[in-house]
């Protein structure tokens, strides 16, 4: 355990390191950071007073090292486009994707797990059939679509939903969130069902998939021979091999569903961190990419090692090849 | 289904091309009969043969030729679908701001959406069945380095991926430059982001090959490596490679409109789905729905085939569900 957490932590090591070396590469090869904060008529003094100011005269590897301590103590610079600094914008805008994320998975495992079970257990019902038809024109149909369709339906045609934004928010402490109020929460459903429809049927399907795998297995056969119950057959010896995999998944669809959220956040106007990644890109707005691109990895790595470390929990044969990682 | 051709594809004869092994793997499990049991797949395909050939002929297919703007008609801007009242039967899904026919912007934004996204799974395919084969051919520190540059990438999304890599094209070409070579830029983010599968499958793949005589008989007789890898290895690996191609072609298809919607992708003037869902969406709020749901349709209905057609492809070509 102890050595597998050791290798994990190395390996984390090295995929921030190298994130922050792509980070710190756009940087200084894309685009100029004097133009961009100095605007392009300024004269080659202010440059030269500029660059000395922001140390873009030293070495590149003292300019690396010096990036590495800025990012390890939270700042990653000023952003070219809002003139503000990166971290402070990025702290202000976590608080919207993190409660769109995680409310559109909820919705997801509460919808999808129940459902890949079904279609497993009773896999020749027409229900199920109907379920698994459903689940391919989830995965189907574009994530984007799909906000375009809910907004048509619900705010165009039906008029019973906000097209854009969060509503109203209450600011606890720093982080404001939109759960407290109900106009919050009426801005919050589309988007995060915009999210969920995808990973609903992402999840099912895998679901689906692993319970049959397993329901196939020996020590299945032999609990039926046992004479015991088929619902203690199906959720206490099948489902709980099932859910082992699908803890991963639904872990590592988390990151993916910060991913999606930038998409989401476009068709909604949700003013979280995706919507800002978004029109970083289409501004070419590095600094503000290279600090995304950090953030997102940590989180990436940081969900991953505890997915990981969950496996241990449920498992416990697992420790057996603990040394693979 | 002759006999003659079943004995020329014999699956067991190894260094036959990449075509004849494909053939071959249509005999093997039975394909074609599993194919013609399928409901789903005959609609799909039929459905794909439709979309290929609209897309591959826009000029004859399409009723009129809406990107010449001398045939724009600005008085014909914003007419409904022909069955609503104020529709036109010249124009049966209405038209778009510009006065453009919506069925010939689908058939064109088609055309832009299927070359970008088999473009896009062309390069995955090259990049993942090179890496995939040299990793299980060569095994050792090779092999754990290049699956752990895969186990990395497969942490981040695709799509993240694919924005970055657009992010990175605009700051180096500049915005102008960047919309004349889209379309480039989309391939090479789709398949930048989605060689990890064909790698991973390829590579498994050929750690059982590599230990078949017919490879052992190559080396013996000094063929080079290049060439046991890639003309006697390789056609034997490519069933999975076309099982992941055909739900790939599905995610590149989907991640070229979303990157279009957002307007990271192909620009309006040669617009695709994706493109097309984007300018339709600012009509949305107005009430002029056709402008963004028909082209949304229209890219549901091939993603939808796309995904029948790889699901049909992955049960009939899994031996052990047979």
């Amino acid at each position: 355990m102890v050595g597998f957490l050791l290798n994990r932590l190395l390996q984390i090591a090295i995929v921030m390191f190298i994130v922050i070396a792509i980070a710190f590469s756009m940087f200084t090869y894309l685009g100029d950071p004097l133009v961009a904060i100095l605007g392009a008529d300024s004269t080659p003094a202010q440059r030269a007073a500029l660059r000395a100011e922001l140390g873009l005269d030293r070495p590149i590897i003292v300019q690396f090292v010096s990036y590495i301590g800025n990012v390890l103590s939270g700042d990653f610079g000023i952003s070219y486009r809002l003139g503000r600094p990166v971290g402070a914008v990025l702290a202000e805008r976590f608080p919207a994707t993190f409660e769109l994320a995680v409310s559109g998975m909820l919705i997801a495992v509460v919808f999808g797990i129940p459902a890949g079970v079904y279609a497993a257990i009773y896999k020749n019902r027409i229900s199920s059939r109907i379920i698994m038809g459903a689940s391919l024109f989830g995965i189907s149909l574009p994530s984007f679509f799909m906000g375009v369709l809910l907004i048509w339906i619900f705010s165009v045609n039906l008029m019973w939903l906000p097209s854009y934004g969060r509503g109203t928010t209450v600011d606890i402490a720093g982080w404001k969130t939109g759960l407290l109020t109900l106009d919050g929460l009426r801005a919050l459903l589309m988007p995060a069902l915009t999210i969920a429809v995808f990973q609903i049927a992402m999840i099912m399907r895998l679901v689906r998939a692993e319970m049959l795998e397993v329901l196939r297995t020996d020590y299945i056969r032999f609990a039926r021979a046992r004479g015991l119950s088929e619902r203690s057959v199906n959720f206490r010896h099948a489902l709980r091999n099932t859910l082992i995999p699908v803890v991963t998944v639904v872990g590592v669809q988390l990151g993916s569903v910060i991913a999606f959220a930038v998409i989401t956040e476009a068709v909604f106007q949700w003013p979280g961190l995706g919507l800002l990644f978004l029109q970083s890109v289409a501004a070419a707005d590095v600094s503000m990419m290279a600090a995304y691109l950090i953030v997102i990895a940590a989180l990436f790595v940081f969900i991953n090692l505890i997915v990981d470390l969950l496996y241990f929990a449920i498992d416990p044969r697992i420790s057996i090849s603990s040394g693979k990682g | 289904m002759s006999e003659t051709d079943k004995t020329s594809s014999n699956p067991n004869v190894p260094s036959a091309s990449v075509w004849a092994k494909l053939r071959a793997a249509v005999y093997k499990y039975d394909l074609l009969y599993e194919f013609s049991r399928s409901p789903s797949a005959i609609v799909a395909s039929f459905l794909m043969l439709l979309f290929a050939l609209a897309a591959a002929f826009p000029d004859l297919v399409a009723p009129y030729p809406v990107f010449d703007l001398a045939a724009l008609r600005l008085e014909d801007a914003f007419l409904p679908p022909a069955w609503l009242p104020e529709g036109d039967y010249r124009y049966p899904l209405g038209t778009d701001d510009q006065g453009r026919d919506m069925i010939s912007a689908i058939i064109y934004g088609l055309r832009v959406s299927l070359f970008v996204g088999l473009g896009g799974v062309a390069l995955a395919i090259c990049i993942g069945v090179s890496v995939g084969l040299i990793a299980g051919y060569v095994g050792g520190i090779t092999d754990s380095i290049l699956m752990r540059v895969a186990d990395i990438q497969l942490t981040f999304p695709a799509i993240l991926i694919a924005v970055m890599i657009d992010g990175v094209s605009r700051a180096a070409f500049g915005a102008s430059a960047h919309e004349e070579i889209a379309a480039f830029v989309l391939i090479v983010a789709i398949g930048l982001s989605g060689w990890v599968q064909y790698a991973r499958a390829v590579r498994g793949a050929t750690m059982v090959e590599r230990r078949q005589d017919y490879v052992a008989a190559a080396r013996l007789i000094g063929v080079r490596t290049g060439t046991i890898l890639f003309s006697h290895i390789m056609p034997n690996v490519m069933t999975s490679v076309l099982v992941i191609g055909t739900i790939h072609l599905a995610i590149a298809v989907i991640l070229e409109a979303t990157l279009s919607f957002v307007g990271l992708g192909i620009p309006p003037t040669e617009p695709s789905l994706g493109t097309l869902i984007r300018i339709g969406n600012s009509y949305l709020l107005s009430g002029e729905w056709w402008i963004a749901i028909m082209p949304g349709a229209a890219l549901l209905i091939l993603v939808l085939s796309i995904n029948l057609l790889g699901d049909f492809l992955r049960d009939a070509l899994n031996p052990r569900l047979k």
